[in-house]
């Protein structure tokens, strides 16, 4: 199963981001493990500065706004 | 072309005489709708294409263990080409704290990335001409590096929340992009999407003020008391722009119906810097790494600097 991380602190992006991701998981009948990272330390252990940021199983693929659908849609199935 | 549709939407299609009030707001309004707009889309497609605009990950690679001089120049003109949502301020500053980059060149950086960006600077050149935008541009990068000189003499390391310097950061994350054309095209496309979306509200709010302005203030009251010879019409126009917020891009309508009216240049300038740099949602997000002391500073600074600037240029004009 893939492991997505939200990167955010709770901005209005990151609660898009989350949204979108769960959606296209739905959508594909794709099982996800999906989980929002607020933790300041954890995002910047990352290497990440500009938020919304994604994990996917521990790499980073999009950082600094909300992913386009279809780049999510790759994701998840891919 | 926009005058032209203005004229035809206000006096033509509502019928309103082109000497009322009503008539010079609704016409204001829907020209600079119509032309800010396109502009906007215009300015951020293009420059999403060339993928000119930085990520604050690249600006801090820059930035990182440069000389302060070198590295304050680079986090001035860096921050005027890089748009970041302030919800991002947090890991922004913590990351260059980490990065061994001193607070005064951050300080710098956090000055000069809201006040100033190319998107702005192409509107302005549009609508106010690029005289003014020059002014306006300088003034900003003159504020940033001053501004951010100023705060390091106050040692505002001692304000700093201790957790911060506890973080650690990873290596950045290097984001394979997409750059064939169609790759480009999305991305721009996508940032059209992201930025207008983000900040079409206070376009549209700032053209309505600036609409009201133009239509509903008399001319020779404002030539009276805002010409200015008073010399406190600046940092009243400073003190006025610290409560209130706006997106550098929707305070430009309101300074082209201030201009238009005869509102001294000095006194324009020191308002739209106060309103783009200065505002409270992004101080009290910088409050979850910096104690109140430091803000309080930073405000201080940033009024007094933009209200010498406010003089500067009214003496000038």
């Amino acid at each position: 199963m893939k492991k997505f991380k939200v990167l955010g602190g709770g901005c209005r992006n990151c609660e898009i981001t989350a949204n979108v991701i769960a959606q296209a998981a739905k959508e594909a009948g794709v099982e996800i493990e999906l989980e929002k990272v607020t933790d300041m330390a954890r995002i910047l252990g990352y290497g990440v500065m500009s938020t919304p940021g994604v994990v996917l199983d521990e790499t980073v693929v999009h950082a600094g706004s909300v992913p386009a659908p279809d780049q999510v849609r790759a994701w998840v199935r891919g | 072309m926009f005058e032209h549709l203005a004229n035809l939407v206000a006096f033509g299609l509502l019928g309103l005489g082109a000497e009322s009030r009503v008539g010079a707001a609704v016409q204001f309004f829907v020209m600079d709708v119509t032309k800010i707009f396109a502009l906007l889309i215009l300015v951020i497609y293009v420059m999403g294409l060339l993928r000119a605009m930085l990520s604050p990950e690249r600006v801090r690679a820059f930035v990182r263990g440069r000389p302060d001089w070198q590295a304050r120049g680079l986090a001035v003109t860096l921050g005027a080409v890089t748009p970041f949502c302030s919800c991002s301020s947090v890991p922004l500053f913590i990351g260059f704290v980490e990065a061994g980059i001193p607070l005064g060149v951050t300080f710098s950086f956090l000055i000069a990335s809201p006040m100033i960006n190319e998107v702005a600077a192409v509107i302005l050149v549009g609508i106010l001409g690029w005289k003014l935008a020059a002014l306006y541009v300088s003034a900003g990068l003159l504020v940033a590096w001053f501004g951010g000189m100023a705060m390091q003499v106050f040692r505002p390391e001692r304000w700093v929340e201790d957790y911060v310097w506890k973080i650690r950061m990873g290596d950045a994350a290097a984001i394979e992009e997409d750059q064939t054309l169609l790759g480009r095209h999305r991305y721009a496309v996508g940032e059209v999407k992201a930025i207008v979306g983000r900040i079409w509200a206070w376009v549209l709010l700032g053209i309505g003020v600036g609409a009201i302005f133009h239509g509903f203030v008399p001319a020779d009251w404002v030539t009276r008391h805002l010409g200015g010879n008073a010399w406190y019409t600046v940092p009243a126009a400073v003190l006025l722009g610290i409560p209130l917020y706006s997106n550098a891009t929707g305070i430009i309508p309101v300074a082209e119906a201030m201009l238009g009216k005869g509102v001294a240049v000095g006194t324009t300038l020191a308002l739209m810097m106060s309103v783009a740099a200065l505002s409270l949602p992004e101080m009290l997000i910088l409050r979850k790494v910096i104690r109140w002391q430091a803000l309080g500073l930073f405000a201080a600074v940033l009024a007094i600097a933009f209200t010498l600037v406010g003089w500067a240029f009214n003496v000038i004009a």
